[in-house]
């Protein structure tokens, strides 16, 4: 997204900008604010409107080397950096550094006498003065509406104050001018009529006791930009700003896989796992082992060298990890690593935005491989469903677009039908895993199905979900005969079905043995009749054979007698020798 | 000098009040070169000073333009500025001293019940 915006931006508008360095109001104004012209910031007290203009000068000075003139009305040099050592910045240091100046104009009404015309060159030396002499490229005025109290005389005032922001303009510097909101106007002696390039608004609102901190672009001059409000918070490194909307379906997507950490589980899905950069989301009621499922992934990630990030809202980091114990999954030395992190607020510890923003930050500084929800659920005690699917669908987003693997964990109750979560984000996960309770004659089993895979060809069956104390198993449950069984009813079953089994392999072999016996006794039967005809074949060929010879015999005999009887001449010999052949022939 | 004023007694403190007509004055009065405001808060403030602090008075005119740290030191915003810097308390007034009534009642120079 960032890149994005960096095309686009300049690009567009033209216009130069001057990067504030804080996270997310860049992106939001595509590129920074209005280079060399005046910002207006305005806002409610304690909304942050000094916090952002310090970080903004800041950041100039240590990130951009753009040094910065800080004149506070509000706040002396002292109490100033007192107030900002909180978020990290050493102003004394900076000072020090000459890159910061901080200028305290004290104005107090009471001390001072109008008698006539004035002006407010004063102001505008020092200003000068402070610009010149640490060659600043950033302005900070920090209220100047302070002026208004301090001084009667309205018609001067504004006049000066004109005058004072075309000055700056032609100075060339980028400046911050805060002004507290008024009644009905953006601000309460209406600065926004002098300084039009750029307005930004700052709004700390307390919905349902949970406060949550809003910055919007009012206007920006010749420049596209973010309308909507974007969430920030303020901690210990400063501004974060959560451009939701600039985060687009245009993830990644690859055929990378990533193993569940469960055998089984992976063979379901596709023989490999989850698709890296995907969502998962694991739905059951109460203590089904969504949470169990979660650490098999954490686990087999950080043995990868992996890091992953757990947003917990219902445990604590020491819980989660003993409870992993016993189930044979020890967490402890990837924490020692560093390859995991754990994250544990109570949803009502902050509004949703708030969660987002600091699930944002988190994956900035951490950047995890895999990171956890546990539970989604969680958070429906503090929105509506519709602003828990808003932000939801913003953090899933979120971690798409940043490569990340995510499992989400989502407590249904018995009242809600088991296919559907509490918050309906179904249609954002990519797969989804469901645990279930089985009751059956007494017993409660669980069952693991795969409910959905996008992009792979997953297994449509049931499998028994069996944690022990080496963690999560799989096993196949018992399917058959029109019925689904786990647990100890499946085992009754099996041993049930295996004892059917055994029998009927006892008959089979009976038939089978029968069966043999039958062709035994044909095959005898048959060797006896060929015996007998052998004996029989044997007893006529022998007889034939003395017929022949007889034959033989006879024909001999008949033609010594027609010799001794010199029938015929000598010459006919032959004749007569085959002639009575052929007649015996026939 | 003035500090010792204030840390003293109440006699003293009397004693102070009664002298108070003679007291010293030092005045400073920061201008912005010579724009036609600072002119005549210039001559205003000397025909003032002339007029009811005569002889017991410091007045110096000091161009911000010159000496732009000054205009930090003493909280200088407006221009042109005059300082009451003796006797204490600090006064401030800004504008081109015009309005003579309003610096004699700050410069403690007329007693509050006449106006």
């Amino acid at each position: 997204m960032p890149k994005h915006s960096k095309e686009k931006g300049p690009a567009v508008s033209g216009l130069k900008k001057c990067p504030t360095g804080i996270q997310g109001l860049d992106e939001i104004t595509q590129g920074g604010l209005p280079m060399g012209r005046p910002t207006l910031v305005c806002g409610s007290a304690g909304c942050g409107k000094t916090l952002l203009a310090m970080e903004f000068l800041v950041r100039g000075a240590v990130q951009f080397n753009e040094p910065g003139v800080f004149i506070a009305f509000e706040e002396n040099a002292e109490e100033l950096s007192k107030n900002v050592a909180s978020l990290g910045f050493d102003l004394d240091d900076l000072a020090r550094k000459k890159k910061i100046v901080v200028d305290y104009v004290y104005v107090e009404r009471s001390e001072i006498e109008e008698t006539g015309e004035y002006d407010l060159e004063g102001l505008f030396i020092r200003l000068d003065h402070a610009i010149k002499s640490v060659g600043a490229k950033r302005v900070v005025l920090d209220t100047i509406e302070s002026l208004f109290s301090g001084l009667s005389n309205q018609n001067i005032l504004r006049a000066e104050l004109r005058r004072l922001f075309r000055w700056l303009k032609e100075k060339g510097v980028t400046a911050i001018i805060t002004g507290e909101k008024g009644e009905g106007t953006l601000t309460r002696h209406g600065l926004e009529e002098y300084v039009a390039d750029c307005v930004i608004m700052l709004d700390h609102r307390v919905t349902e006791q949970i406060s949550t901190r809003r910055l919007r672009v009012v206007k920006y001059r010749g420049s596209l930009h973010g309308t909507n409000e974007y969430p920030f918070i303020i901690d210990e490194t400063g501004f974060s700003v959560l451009p939701i909307t600039s985060v687009g379906l245009n993830h990644k997507a690859t055929d990378e896989r990533v193993p569940t950490g469960i055998p089984r589980l992976d063979a379901m899905l596709d023989g490999k796992g989850y698709y890296r950069g995907s969502s998962i989301l694991v739905t059951g009621t109460a203590g089904t082992g969504k949470t169990s499922l979660a650490l098999h992934l954490v686990n087999e990630s950080c043995r990868r060298g992996e890091r992953c990030l757990y947003l917990a809202s219902e445990e604590s980091a020491a819980q989660i990890i003993r409870n992993g114990k016993s189930i044979g999954i020890d967490l402890s030395p990837w924490v020692k690593k560093g390859l995991l992190h754990f994250h544990v607020a109570r949803p009502t510890y902050s509004g949703l935005e708030m969660q987002l923003v600091t699930a944002n930050k988190l994956i900035r500084e951490f950047r995890p491989a895999i990171a956890v929800v546990d539970p989604i659920t969680g958070l429906t005690n503090i929105g509506t469903d519709l602003e828990i699917k808003a932000m939801l669908l913003r953090l899933i987003d979120m971690l798409k677009n940043s490569y990340i693997t995510t499992l989400c964990t989502s407590l249904t109750h018995g009242v809600h039908s088991l296919e559907q979560t509490e918050v309906a984000v179904t249609s954002l996960m990519d797969t989804w895993l469901l645990v279930r309770d089985l009751e059956y004659n007494g017993e409660r089993t669980r069952g693991l199905y795969v409910l959905k895979s996008r992009g792979m060809a997953h297994s449509n069956q049931i499998r028994e979900f069996l944690i022990t104390d080496n963690g999560i198993d799989l096993t196949d449950v018992y399917v058959g005969q029109g019925m689904v069984l786990t647990g100890a009813a499946r085992k009754v079953r099996e041993m049930k079905e295996e004892a059917e089994a055994s029998a009927r392999r006892e008959e089979t072999e009976r038939v089978k043995r029968e069966l043999e016996r039958k062709r035994l006794i044909m095959e005898a039967k048959i060797n006896e009749i060929r015996s007998q005809y052998e004996s029989a074949e044997e007893e006529l060929l022998a007889c034939l054979k003395e017929l022949e010879l007889k034959e033989k015999g006879l024909a001999s005999d008949r033609g010594v007698i027609a010799d001794m009887r010199k029938a015929d001449a000598s010459k006919d010999k032959k004749e007569t020798g085959k002639k009575p052949d052929r007649r015996e022939n026939r | 000098m003035a500090k010792k004023k204030a840390e003293s007694s109440t006699k003293e403190f009397e004693q102070a009040l009664k002298k108070s007509g003679e007291e010293k004055y030092l005045l400073k009065l920061y201008v912005t070169g010579l724009t036609p405001a600072s002119t005549r808060a210039i001559s205003n403030i000397k025909k003032i000073c002339e007029e009811h602090l005569k002889g017991r008075y410091e007045l110096e005119v000091i161009d911000i333009f010159q000496q732009p740290v000054l205009a930090k030191g003493e909280q200088i915003i407006a221009a042109p500025t005059l300082i009451r810097k003796l006797p204490l308390p600090l006064r401030k007034f800004i504008g081109d001293m015009s309005n003579t009534e309003r610096i004699l009642l700050g410069l403690d120079l007329r007693p509050k019940k006449q106006k």
